[in-house]
């Protein structure tokens, strides 16, 4: 675990190094964990460069189009934000279980499960409530949804030892099974043949527009959820204490928290925030739950998180990038006829060379003799 | 009521054939998941090899006319990608479980990107050859096909628990996967036979992959692996590090798998989409009931637990 390793490596030289670090040097390393990724980000497209050049067309003007598509316009920010924002939430999903050791991979579950409790709260509710109260219980149920479904994942972890990212892995494959359980089944609009979905939440009680773009409030709310859960995990005694329980599990135990208790509400927080992703989605995008559920939110959320290196505040501006690439896909196949798996491509060659990243942190001499 | 002795006998005639047809690709990536793991490394990328071994090997044996040479550039894909996924996780400070989803969404976005052109025009020349090696009138039972790979698979896997028992190179593989510093101050490569694990294991996952774009379902497209690849860990799991047992688990979570097209076939249709998700509660259920907070798995190379 990313986490642990620091004790692990703390031996000899690397102490020293360490411990400076962490006195003196606060402004190099943060010039080094901002120079890394950045270098790591240009060493990918270059190899994607290459990559593009190989399949017979021009880098540059594909990185022009990608530049486009992603940030080129207001237009083109709008449509990254709205990919960002469902990321934002499903990396929190394994973002803030990291900080406990745990290694989460569960969003795309909970989104699903979110997304499918949200819908039925809406369903049911539609039409007896006003639609603030409505929209609001979906967005709660969502949350809950999410949270529950994951904080199992905590429980078998701590009560029985199972492992997690097993657990959660399954539980994803179990949540889509439910999911169109109740698609094609109890909760199928007879209305929706060529996809099938749930009833309808009802138009009033879905997710406006922020003003006259086509950004809806879920994108302002995903933000707020990253900045509230780096404010829990950064400057609160519980965050500190999920530290420790990631750091040492028996120094926490010793120190008397209850890890089990931490590891639990980590867990059904990260569940939460993917819960709500799932929630916008079918407030905001769709009115209704249906497979476009599991689009693989969460699997690029796992993406951000380990790439933000577990931080929810770095998290925002990694998954606006990811939402940009994801944003360019359209133009590409339009523009240079690339396939729209050209965007995956790229997105497996950034992660995988700034997880590869992660091993020069503190062997630059550079950044400690500064 | 005979006609209820029937229905019943069809359900289980259809999920033995299942489990037989569905099984065989999670028995290739639980083969080779085993391996890697034994080396004390875990690779979450394996759908990546499955995905990237389809897409090849339906091109090769496209292009060549030759199904099993397909199934060998399948396995020398695999390889190549678990080389990478080796030689990524043996630098310090880099996350196995990390590399691994994110091999899994090159390798799957890789498999788009160039397989693009297989999906149309290859179809026709080569739909799924038949590897039946005693099938019966197909009619009778599809219970009864076997193919070539499963029996492959079959024979591969004691052979596999016999290297890891009785060789001196399985020892060097148990032993760098119970302890990498014993194993290095005994003189053992560490990080080579780790490679050599992770190349095995890619190799198997590629040749798994093969088998679901030559045999069944038999044709290439990109939403062809349904998580496979990710299952073979809860698997490798599930099957207690064992290879026999890895034959034993791939076929009980194919015949799960194969439980709700099975009572639907026999009209009972109710639950459909939930049947789907039986492999998965099986397996959560059995790690629930078998796992416990305080003692290790029975089984599990002790490295494991320090990268996960």
């Amino acid at each position: 675990m990313s986490v642990t390793e620091p004790v692990i490596l703390a031996t000899s030289r690397w102490r020293g190094i360490l411990q400076w670090a962490a006195c003196g040097g606060k402004c190099a390393r943060s010039l080094e964990s901002l120079l890394i990724p950045l270098g790591a980000l240009v060493v990918s497209l270059l190899l994607f460069a290459i990559f593009v050049a190989f399949s017979g067309h021009d880098p540059w003007a594909v990185f022009g189009s990608l530049y486009v598509g992603a940030f080129g316009s207001w237009f083109s920010w709008q449509n990254s934000l709205l990919r960002a924002s469902p990321i934002m939430l499903t990396a929190l999903c394994t973002a803030l279980p990291a900080r406990v050791g745990l290694v989460v991979i569960g969003g795309e579950g909970a989104v699903v499960l979110g997304g499918l409790t949200a819908a039925l709260a809406g369903i049911a509710l539609n039409g007896s409530a006003p639609p603030g109260v409505v929209l609001l219980l979906m967005l709660v149920t969502g949350a809950v949804g999410g949270g529950a479904w994951l904080s199992l994942v905590g429980v078998l972890k701590h009560y029985r030892g199972v492992n997690e990212t097993i657990s959660s892995l399954l539980m994803n494959y179990i949540a889509i099974a439910v999911l169109n359980f109740l698609v094609f089944g109890y909760l199928k609009d007879p209305a929706t043949l060529n996809k099938p979905s749930t009833y309808s939440v009802g138009e009033a009680n879905m997710i406006g527009n922020i003003g006259d773009s086509s950004v809806h409030w879920g994108v302002p709310l995903a933000l707020c959820a990253c900045v509230a859960l780096w404010f829990l995990m950064r400057r609160t005694t519980f965050g500190f204490s999920a530290d420790i329980v990631g750091g040492n599990v028996r120094a926490a135990q010793v120190c008397g928290l209850s890890v089990g208790r931490v590891m639990i509400i980590v867990c059904c927080l990260g569940g939460a925030a993917a819960g709500i992703a799932g929630a916008i989605e079918v407030a905001a995008v769709h009115g209704r739950a249906n497979a476009s559920l599991n689009a693989g939110y969460g699997y690029a959320g796992i993406l951000v998180a380990f790439m933000a290196r577990h931080n929810p505040l770095a998290i925002i501006p990694v998954a606006i990038l990811l939402g940009g690439i994801r944003a360019s896909s359209g133009l590409l196949q339009r523009v240079h006829d690339l396939p729209d798996a050209t965007v995956l491509v790229l997105q497996g060659i950034i992660f995988v060379v700034i997880l590869a990243s992660e091993t020069l942190y503190g062997r630059i001499k550079w950044f400690n003799a500064k | 009521m005979n006609g209820e002795d029937i229905g019943a006998w069809g359900v289980l005639f259809a999920v033995l054939g299942g489990a037989v047809r569905v099984g065989t690709p999670f028995l290739f990536v639980s083969l080779g998941e085993c391996l890697t793991e034994k080396s004390g490394r875990i690779n979450l990328g394996l759908e990546g090899n499955l995905i990237m071994g389809a897409m090849v090997g339906y091109g090769v044996s496209y292009l060549t006319k030759s199904p099993w040479l397909g199934v060998l550039a399948a396995g020398c894909t695999g390889m190549v990608l678990g080389a990478m996924h080796a030689l990524l996780c043996q630098m310090r400070r880099v996350n196995d479980i990390a590399v691994g989803i994110g091999m899994m969404i090159f390798g799957t976005g890789l498999a788009a990107f160039l397989g693009k052109p297989l999906i149309q025009p290859a179809a026709p020349h080569l739909p799924s050859f038949n590897l039946a090696v005693w099938s019966d009138s197909p009619i009778l039972r599809s219970a009864l096909e076997m193919n070539a790979l499963f029996v492959v698979g079959v024979v591969l896997a004691p052979c596999l628990a016999w290297f890891l028992k009785h060789t001196r190179w399985g020892l060097m593989v148990r032993a760098t996967g119970e302890s990498a510093e014993a194993a290095r101050a005994l003189g053992f490569p560490v990080v080579r036979i780790r490679l050599l694990a992770t190349m095995f294991g890619g190799f198997l996952a590629g040749v798994g992959g093969s088998y679901l774009s030559l045999y069944y379902p038999g044709s290439w497209n990109e939403g062809l692996s349904t998580g496979q690849g990710l299952m073979a860990v809860a698997l490798v799991i599930f099957a207690r590090w064992n290879p026999m047992y890895c034959v034993y688990a791939s076929l009980l979570f194919g015949g799960a798998a194969a439980l709700g097209p099975s009572l639907q076939s026999v009209g009972i249709s109710w639950g459909y989409y939930l049947f789907n998700a039986a492999p998965y509660v099986l397996t959560l259920g059995i790690m629930v009931a078998t796992s416990s907070s305080s003692r290790r798995l029975a089984g599990m190379p002790n490295e494991l637990g320090k990268v996960s």
